[in-house]
């Protein structure tokens, strides 16, 4: 029941590194990149006026909101700490030729994780201990749950883009079941977690209120992203995604660094819910579930599994979810629509993609 | 409370799963087309909530449930043309663009949902059913199978006529061989990128279908996001089925049995909170790929763009 889609299947994948962009070649990408993406707010901006909301307001808004703001941009770079750990564990999953479509649910239980253990150890413990114990307990967590769709692909060959979908609205209810049931603060009537007190959150950046998950998060997609591309077991792993069988005859013990893979990116996801509980939410409240993971893998795509065109996009995407927020509260445009925007910008890019790829080929031919 | 085995709550339980199997035996019916032809669709979830939604505004505004259909049919054929433009005559990533596209529907039904009906969630009459003579007589099956919407005993229809195409047509075996060797279809003369959009823009209209059932009949009402993953249950039963259509009728069936569990425990008054009922479904098909995932057996092309001539 393998599929051969795998990711980093494509040519890119194993070049994308190799040979020093010139400076045209980082023009020619930057045009490609905004071209699209102005010609999907103008095709989204068409949706905006057919609901009868000024499109030029929104986009303001968005753009002041989201970027130009001192609160904003503030906003802005917070959130994209969590969006980064997924990204970083996403990059791992994709250049191995694995498709982990079950970041949501890692996500879920890493913040529940996090939440549930956080509050208790800042009582026993230094919080700079405390803190780390928590990161360290939800990676595990998200680890475990992800070890049954990583068996089923390394030793039956069950297909992970439907084990770990199905694991995502299982992890869901699972967080909610526990939120609700488990660890549910008595103290207040609405049901959620205790809250970690703002003083024993991560630190903030400088006089900000930037979390330093921020830093935590570039970290980590700049880690992964030089360890898949410099490093022996990088390298392991893009074979593994290029050619699976090839992977077997070089002697590569492919199921190992398929559970490994699995491990990795489920960790990567579950330290995503961690910081983003540690650094910024203070606790979970039933029902809550951002769905950052599905809308972090088509950027991640679009990026071609680099990470700094990674924190690219995840920047943007930052952007847009933030300015969406507040322009959702202040021009009664439902949150909904960043969802029809961020799937316009993707859809467009990739068609940009394909038409810049035949112009090259027919230019070459 | 009343009992849990009772002859009511059985019943309940049974018309609930029916209920609730329609719109995943559609969807597993579309989904399997497309992975015949080798496309694995996972827009599908999308194309389910156009179809819900459009289902939903055609029949609340022209008052027919068959209208409603066929508009629901319509939005699902919709975001398949995408679909088909943008992995079949192009040959982008399917999955990639499959998940933009769920996200994108989510969001548009939603939005759209938000500026018609704004905080409020206007009602379908319920649909009338279609009583089977002497059948719906039977105690507890009866009632449970015989009486519903004329549209339920035609996708069960459906799924015979898929097996008959599959088997005894010349598109069946086309359709097939887009999917495990579409060089060969081509060798022989037959359009594999019109064969696979054919494919695509079937599934499209039956996912459409399945959702506006799912809003006009099952709940009677649009919400957003009120497929709940009833897409990716449709790619599940599609993989598991191996190519066979009545093999997606008996799984839905079975994912029907534990959707309608939610309900009918509360019915009869277990109190089990909703989230871990929630779980059953997901639940049975890990179980399932657990123990037969192995035996799943896909098209040989399947996910793998055509491109004439590449190879």
């Amino acid at each position: 029941m393998s599929i051969d889609t795998a990711p980093g299947a494509n040519a890119n994948a194993l070049d994308a590194t190799s040979g020093v962009a010139t400076r045209r070649d980082i023009l020619h990408r930057l045009l490609m990149t905004l071209g699209p993406i102005l010609a999907a707010l103008i095709i989204a901006g068409c949706i905006l006026l057919a609901v009868g909301v000024d499109p030029l307001a929104y986009y303001g808004y968005v753009l002041e909101k989201g970027l130009f703001s001192p609160l904003g941009i503030q906003q802005t770079l917070t959130r994209m700490a969590p969006l980064l750990f997924l990204a970083a564990g996403l990059i791992v999953a994709f250049r191995a030729g694995m498709w982990n479509l079950g970041g949501d649910g890692q996500f879920l239980l890493g913040a529940v994780t996090a939440a549930a253990s956080a509050p208790v150890l800042v009582q026993v413990m230094p919080a700079w201990l405390a803190l780390i114990c928590s990161f360290l307990i939800s990676m595990v967590v998200a680890m475990a749950w992800s070890l049954l769709p990583a068996l089923l692909r390394a030793y039956q060959g069950v297909n992970e883009i439907i084990t770990t979908l199905m694991m995502t609205f299982l992890g869901t209810s699972l967080a909610n079941v526990l939120v609700k049931l488990v660890f549910r603060d008595p103290g207040t009537t609405v049901p959620q977690t205790r809250t970690l007190s703002v003083e024993d959150r991560l630190p903030r950046l400088f006089d900000t209120t930037i979390t330093s998950g921020l830093v935590l998060g570039l970290a980590a997609i700049i880690i992964v992203h030089l360890v898949m591309t410099r490093t022996a077991f990088g390298l392991k792993l893009r074979i593994v995604g290029a050619n699976p069988r090839a992977a077997v005859h070089a002697g590569l013990g492919v199921p190992g660094l398929t559970v490994a893979v699995f491990a990795i990116s489920a960790g990567l996801a579950g330290l995503a819910g961690a910081v983003d509980i540690i650094g910024v939410q203070g606790n979970v409240r039933a029902d809550w579930n951002p769905a950052y993971g599905l809308a972090v893998i088509p950027a991640v795509f679009l990026a071609r599994m680099n990470g700094f065109a990674a924190i690219g996009f995840v920047f943007l995407l930052s952007v847009l979810s933030i300015g969406g927020e507040s322009a959702a509260r202040r021009l009664g445009v439902p949150n909904h629509f960043t969802l029809v925007l961020v799937s316009i910008v993707l859809i467009v890019l990739a068609l940009a993609e394909y038409v810049d790829h035949r112009y090259n080929q027919s230019r070459k031919a | 409370m009343t009992g849990l085995f009772s002859e009511v709550f059985l019943g309940a339980l049974l018309f609930g799963a029916v209920t609730a199997a329609v719109p995943l035996l559609l969807a597993g019916l579309g989904e399997q087309m497309s992975e015949k032809a080798g496309v694995l669709n996972i827009g599908i979830e999308g194309m389910m909530l156009a179809g819900a939604y459009l289902g939903f505004v055609g029949a609340f505004y022209s008052g027919s449930l068959w209208l409603g259909f066929l508009t629901g049919a319509a939005g699902g054929i919709a975001v398949a043309l995408i679909m088909a433009l943008l992995c079949v005559r192009i040959g982008l990533n399917q999955i990639v663009n499959g998940i933009a596209l769920t996200l994108g529907l989510e969001g548009l039904t939603a939005l759209l949902h938000h500026f018609q009906f704004s905080r409020s969630y206007p009602r379908l009459p319920a649909a009338d059913a279609t009583v089977i003579p002497l059948l719906s007589d039977i105690p507890v099956i009866g009632p449970a199978f015989f009486r519903h919407h004329l549209i339920v005993y035609l996708a069960v229809a459906l799924v015979f006529a898929m097996s008959y195409l599959y088997r005894r047509t010349q598109l069946g075996l086309n359709l097939q061989a887009a999917g495990d060797k579409p060089a060969a279809l081509d060798v022989a003369g037959i359009d594999v990128i019109r064969t696979r959009t054919i494919a695509v823009l079937t599934t499209g209209a039956l996912a459409g279908l399945g959702g506006a059932y799912l809003a006009n009949v099952g709940a009677g009402l649009f919400i957003p996001f009120i497929t709940n993953g009833a897409g990716f249950l449709g790619i599940v039963l599609a993989m598991l089925a191996r190519g066979r259509p009545v093999w997606v009728l008996f799984g839905a069936l079975l994912f029907g049995v534990c959707l309608s569990l939610t309900t009918a425990m509360q019915v009869a008054g277990i109190n089990i909170p909703t989230d871990i009922i929630q779980m059953l479904p997901f639940l049975a098909v890990m179980i399932m790929l657990v123990l037969f995932g192995r035996r799943a057996s896909l098209p040989a092309a399947l996910g793998i763009p055509y491109e004439r001539g590449a190879r």
